[in-house]
């Protein structure tokens, strides 16, 4: 079991990494993008744990540290390790 | 009066911190690595600038679960005087002894220059000995200073009066021009609401000798080692 956790700013939040990307991306002839945001993934590995408990701890990590609820949102998805 | 400066690893203003207490305004200073328990029984912690566990995650994050972490914390809840300059500000931010955070530039660059700041509250144990309006220089070395919080927390850290510093021209104002890093309503430096934990992204540390060519931030030390000491 793995728990795939994506972290980004929260919505109304400058992204100037973004912004750079979303310029980049015009430059390349890519014109139809009218946002780019950048986030950060997160892949936590559960060996041993059932889905429920990999959940629980994907959750607990999230808020604790791997995402700052001041400025970012995050979700997760957990996955077996062959998908 | 006696200084407590915290090292990281990847602290890297550490000994500028050390050398102003202990050879500027010649008064008792330790080091505590973050991994102790103890705070040696310090009037003040200082935590420095630098770059806390590489910046990690985000700045300061990683800092935050520090062992030494735990003590500040008790410490600063208890009343003791806690100052975060630059990562020391994040630190403090990520730890919930300030609110808000501090996020990448909007210039996306490190910025390294020296700014202008206006004093904009002397009722602090860091600020006594300056004036309201007073126009300080001081370095800014960050690529992450983009002060950010939600706007009820703006609000009443504008009402409180617990902006300290803000970002201003040569003339005192604080435009966007002399904005370095995108920080909302201009903020620099933040105390929190019972006024012993400051934090701020501007070095003071680094402009305490005329020989440097800043002194501005002296002002903030000697403001600290005049205060009465309450044993916390």
């Amino acid at each position: 079991m793995k728990a795939l956790v994506t972290v980004h700013y929260k919505q109304g939040i400058l992204d100037p990494q973004g912004k750079a990307v979303q310029n980049a991306l015009k430059s390349l002839g890519i014109t139809g993008v009218s946002e780019a945001r950048v986030g950060r993934h997160i892949v936590l590995q559960f060996p041993e744990s059932k889905k429920s408990e990999a959940e629980e701890q994907t959750k607990n990590a999230c808020e604790k540290i791997l995402a700052n609820p001041v400025i970012e949102d995050y979700e997760y998805e957990l996955v077996e390790n062959d998908q | 009066m006696k200084f407590g400066v915290v090292v990281f690893p990847g602290a890297n203003c550490d000994h500028d911190a050390y050398h102003v207490v202990k050879h500027v305004l010649s008064e008792s200073v330790v080091y505590l690595w973050h991994k102790e328990h103890d705070l040696q029984e310090v009037d003040v912690v200082i935590l420095p600038g630098g770059f806390s566990y590489g910046d990690y995650l985000r700045s300061g994050a990683i800092a935050r679960f520090s062992p030494i972490m735990h003590e500040v914390n008790k410490f600063a809840k208890d009343g003791g005087l806690v100052l975060g300059i630059c990562n020391g500000f994040q630190v403090l931010t990520e730890a919930d002894l300030l609110p808000g955070a501090l996020i990448p530039n909007t210039s996306t660059r490190f910025e390294c220059k020296t700014v202008a700041l206006r004093v904009e509250n002397t009722d602090t144990p860091y600020t006594e000995k300056y004036a309201v309006n007073d126009i300080l220089r001081m370095p800014i070395a960050h690529g992450e200073g983009r002060y950010h919080a939600d706007q009820a927390t703006l609000d009443l850290l504008e009402e409180n009066e617990q902006v300290i510093f803000r970002y201003v021209n040569t003339k005192g104002e604080p435009t966007t021009e002399a904005n370095p890093n995108g920080s909302l309503n201009n903020i620099a430096g933040i105390c929190n609401d019972q006024r012993n934990v400051l934090g701020m992204m501007p070095h003071p540390e680094r402009a305490c000798e005329p020989v440097l060519g800043l002194s501005d931030g002296l002002s903030l030390f000697q403001s600290l080692v005049n205060q009465q000491v309450v044993k916390v």
